[in-house]
């Protein structure tokens, strides 16, 4: 019998339809390139996200991190040993390693630098700071410290002041700082220079002051030894200070049994007498008369 | 003609995005072989081709970078025959140029020879619409001519306008910016079989590939073969395929003539296979070895061995004179030739100034061919080669290649066609949306 099926027929060597497609689908530029870094780079991707994807693998990755790490930063040559303070009297000095308290030896990387930095220049007695790892590992903090320039009383005690007004310490008896003037009142602290200024210009009446005080947040009281008070207006406070300190010289002003002097009238100077000076001044004037 | 236009012109289209892409593929569908070229286009004077011809007649704008031919089986007279052959073999032949290549080709430019071409000429007159004749006169002048009944199942392959005339002065090759009254056209129609056309669509289709042009492969072959002052003067190219033998005629550079003779070398083949009662493939290789078309003495004396494996020995061992194996080709040869002269005559060739006739093809290369062809068509006869391209592999610069490399520069450089042009706006159908644009755009 004919076979049902005819058998294929002899074939000239032709690629298949799939074949030719794959072959076309090859030389398509994009694909290819597609194929040659896109394929890899998802291989290589999946692998690291498979292997990421358990707890233990990414701790164990950490971890080893942060070994090195700190393999890294514990080497010799980057551990502080000591800590050098330039520019600070002992007490200051001592104030600073309080507010610094670093344990030594230590990473240099575990130094906050610009925070220790802060927090020395936070203390009062201290105007500027800088702080940085010298080689050596020698932690050098510079300050420059406030320097004082006058007694301020409050309520609660004696407190030192720098030019700027800022408070520095207490101290406690005004007899530790007999060399500098003594100020007091509301407001004085924003009046320094003014006030300091008082004293440049008392000239031989130096040697009385025992303090200016600031009135009333707007003008300034000397006072003197014997309890005399020169009250003094509120502009030009130091010209009428200078006057007084002519008068007292040329009349011998403040010798007398003056109470008061007061100048917060430029035009018409006020001069307040004890009890005792008021009364011998009636009589006499009387006997004058 | 309307959907003939459109297609066309989306051919054309395609052949642009092809162009920008830069690589176009070339394939010859013959009944022997097929023939697959790829071409690159990114030659020097890609963007300079203002005065006509470049250098190298133009063919240096692009480089095959790839060629590759496989035997055809589907094929017959030029026609596709069996349609999975025919495709195994253009995806053999696309796969292994594209191999060769080393890029993938999309847009593909085909050729055939089949289809029992047939040629029109036609003219057409019109009234130049302003003072000077501009490319919508041209664009009406073409949509004028009067297209013949060119038969039911037939398509227009070819319709290329081949002179101009305006108000009594002919052979006009641009008549555009000329001042004149009259225009009038000859145009050259050529129409194939539609089934045929679908056919090798429908392959070219199956393979993934985008047809971006298509031409008759006898026009294709006297584009490569036939030099230029040949084409200018007056010649006829006859491609001797292996199915069928195409003929075309130019004059002026323009194509003004095409037919087929369903006849060629396979013919000769089957001759000589039942003349000497051996198998095709031998008779094909006897042909080629051994083959001619001029006895002489010498030949009587040349015994050829003709084996076969029948298993009888006296059989296997007969050998024929070479005389006789002429005395089997000539008489198929002459009559190719005898049927070609028809033709010939049939289309007026005599009356062309210069009757240079260029014998191509495959089957031209039988030894002596010229002698006997110049008995037949006349004394001016010549072998013809391809033109000789950029890049184009040693193996593929024989005759048989004429039609590919043709193809090739029909690609690089095509004809204006009548699809070209714009088809004026009256001629669009009324209420039509692209009507008033144009209109718009002719008045304003």
């Amino acid at each position: 019998m004919r076979p049902l099926k005819p058998d294929t027929p002899r074939r000239d060597p032709a690629p298949s339809r799939w074949g030719y497609r794959y072959q076309r689908l090859m030389l398509t530029p994009g694909f290819r390139r597609l194929l040659k870094v896109g394929v890899p780079l998802l291989i290589v991707g999946g692998l690291v996200a498979g292997w990421t994807a358990r707890e233990a693998n990414r701790q164990m990755l950490l971890d080893a991190y942060a070994d090195m790490k700190s393999q890294i930063q514990q080497r010799d040559e980057f551990m502080v040993k000591l800590m050098a303070i330039d520019g600070a009297d002992e007490r200051l000095a001592k104030d600073i390693r309080t507010v610094l308290p670093v344990e030594f030896p230590i990473s240099s990387f575990d130094l906050d630098l610009e925070e220790m930095r802060q927090t020395v220049a936070a203390l009062p007695a201290v105007a500027e700071a800088t702080l940085r790892v010298r080689p050596g590992g020698i932690l050098q903090v510079g300050v420059t410290q406030r320097q004082p320039v006058a007694v301020y009383r409050v309520p609660d005690g004696l407190k030192l002041v720098d030019a700027d007004g800022v408070l520095i310490q207490n101290i406690i008896a005004r007899a530790d700082r007999p060399d500098l003037p003594l100020i007091t009142g509301d407001g004085a602290r924003d009046a320094l220079a003014e006030g300091l200024e008082l004293y440049e210009v008392a000239g031989p009446l130096r040697a009385r002051m025992r303090g200016v005080v600031r009135m009333g947040e707007r003008r300034w009281d000397v006072i003197l030894d014997n309890g005399q008070r020169i009250l003094l207006p509120t502009t030009g406070a130091v010209a009428a200070f200078e006057r007084v300190v002519a008068l007292d010289e040329v009349q011998e002003l403040l010798q007398r049994d003056v109470a008061t002097v007061d100048m917060r009238h430029a035009h018409r100077p006020t001069l307040r007498l004890n009890e005792r000076a008021m009364a011998t001044l009636r009589q006499t004037s009387a006997e004058q008369e | 003609m309307r959907d003939l236009y459109q297609s066309q012109r989306a051919m054309r289209n395609m052949r642009q995005a092809a162009m920008q892409r830069g690589v176009v593929a070339i394939l010859d569908v013959g009944s022997s072989k097929i023939a697959c070229l790829v071409l690159r286009f990114d030659g020097p004077e890609q963007f300079g081709e203002a005065d006509g011809v470049g250098s190298m007649a133009g063919q240096s704008s692009f480089r095959v970078i790839g060629a590759a031919t496989t035997r055809s089986r589907g094929v017959r007279f030029g026609e596709v025959n069996a349609m999975a052959e025919t495709e195994r073999a253009i995806r053999t032949a696309v796969q292994a140029a594209q191999k060769m290549a080393n890029v993938r080709v999309d847009h593909v430019i085909a050729c055939l020879s089949g289809g029992r071409p047939r040629s029109y000429g036609l003219d057409g007159q019109v009234e130049v619409a302003g003072q000077v004749v501009t490319e919508g006169d041209i664009g009406r002048v073409l949509a004028e001519c009067e297209v013949p009944d060119i038969g039911e199942g037939r398509e227009v392959l070819h319709a290329q306008p081949i002179n101009f005339a305006l108000d009594h002065r002919s052979g006009l090759a641009d008549p555009r910016g000329q001042i004149g009254q009259t225009l009038a056209t000859d145009m050259h129609l050529m129409t194939v079989e539609a089934s045929t056309i679908e056919n090798l669509l429908y392959c070219i289709k199956r393979c993934d590939l985008e047809l971006a042009g298509l031409a008759s492969s006898a026009y294709a072959a006297g584009i490569s073969s036939l030099v230029e002052d040949e084409q200018e003067l007056g010649a006829a190219c006859i491609d001797m395929g292996g199915g069928s033998t195409g003929l075309s005629i130019f004059m002026r550079k323009h194509m003004i003539y095409s037919d087929c003779v369903r006849m060629g070398g396979d013919h000769v083949t089957s001759d000589i296979s039942m003349g000497l009662q051996v198998a095709p493939a031998m008779a094909e290789r006897i042909k080629t070895f051994y083959g001619g078309v001029l006895a002489t003495g010498m030949d009587d004396r040349e015994m050829i061995e003709i084996g076969s494996d029948t298993g009888d020995w006296e059989h296997d061992r007969r050998t024929v004179s070479r005389a006789e194996l002429i005395g089997i080709m000539r008489p198929r040869v002459e009559e190719i030739l005898e049927e070609v002269r028809l033709r010939l005559d049939a289309a007026g060739f005599e009356y062309l100034p210069s009757q240079q006739i260029v014998l191509t093809g495959g089957a031209s290369q039988i030894p002596g061919l010229d002698g006997l062809a110049s008995k037949i068509l006349g004394q001016q006869v010549r072998l013809g080669r391809p033109l000789r391209v950029q890049g184009l592999p040693q193996a593929a610069t024989g005759s048989a290649f004429s039609a590919a490399v043709g193809l090739s520069l029909f690609a690089a450089h095509p004809q204006d066609e009548w699809w070209d042009f714009d088809i004026p706006a009256e001629k669009y159908p009324a209420r039509s949306l692209k009507r008033a644009v144009r209109w718009f755009r002719e008045n304003w």
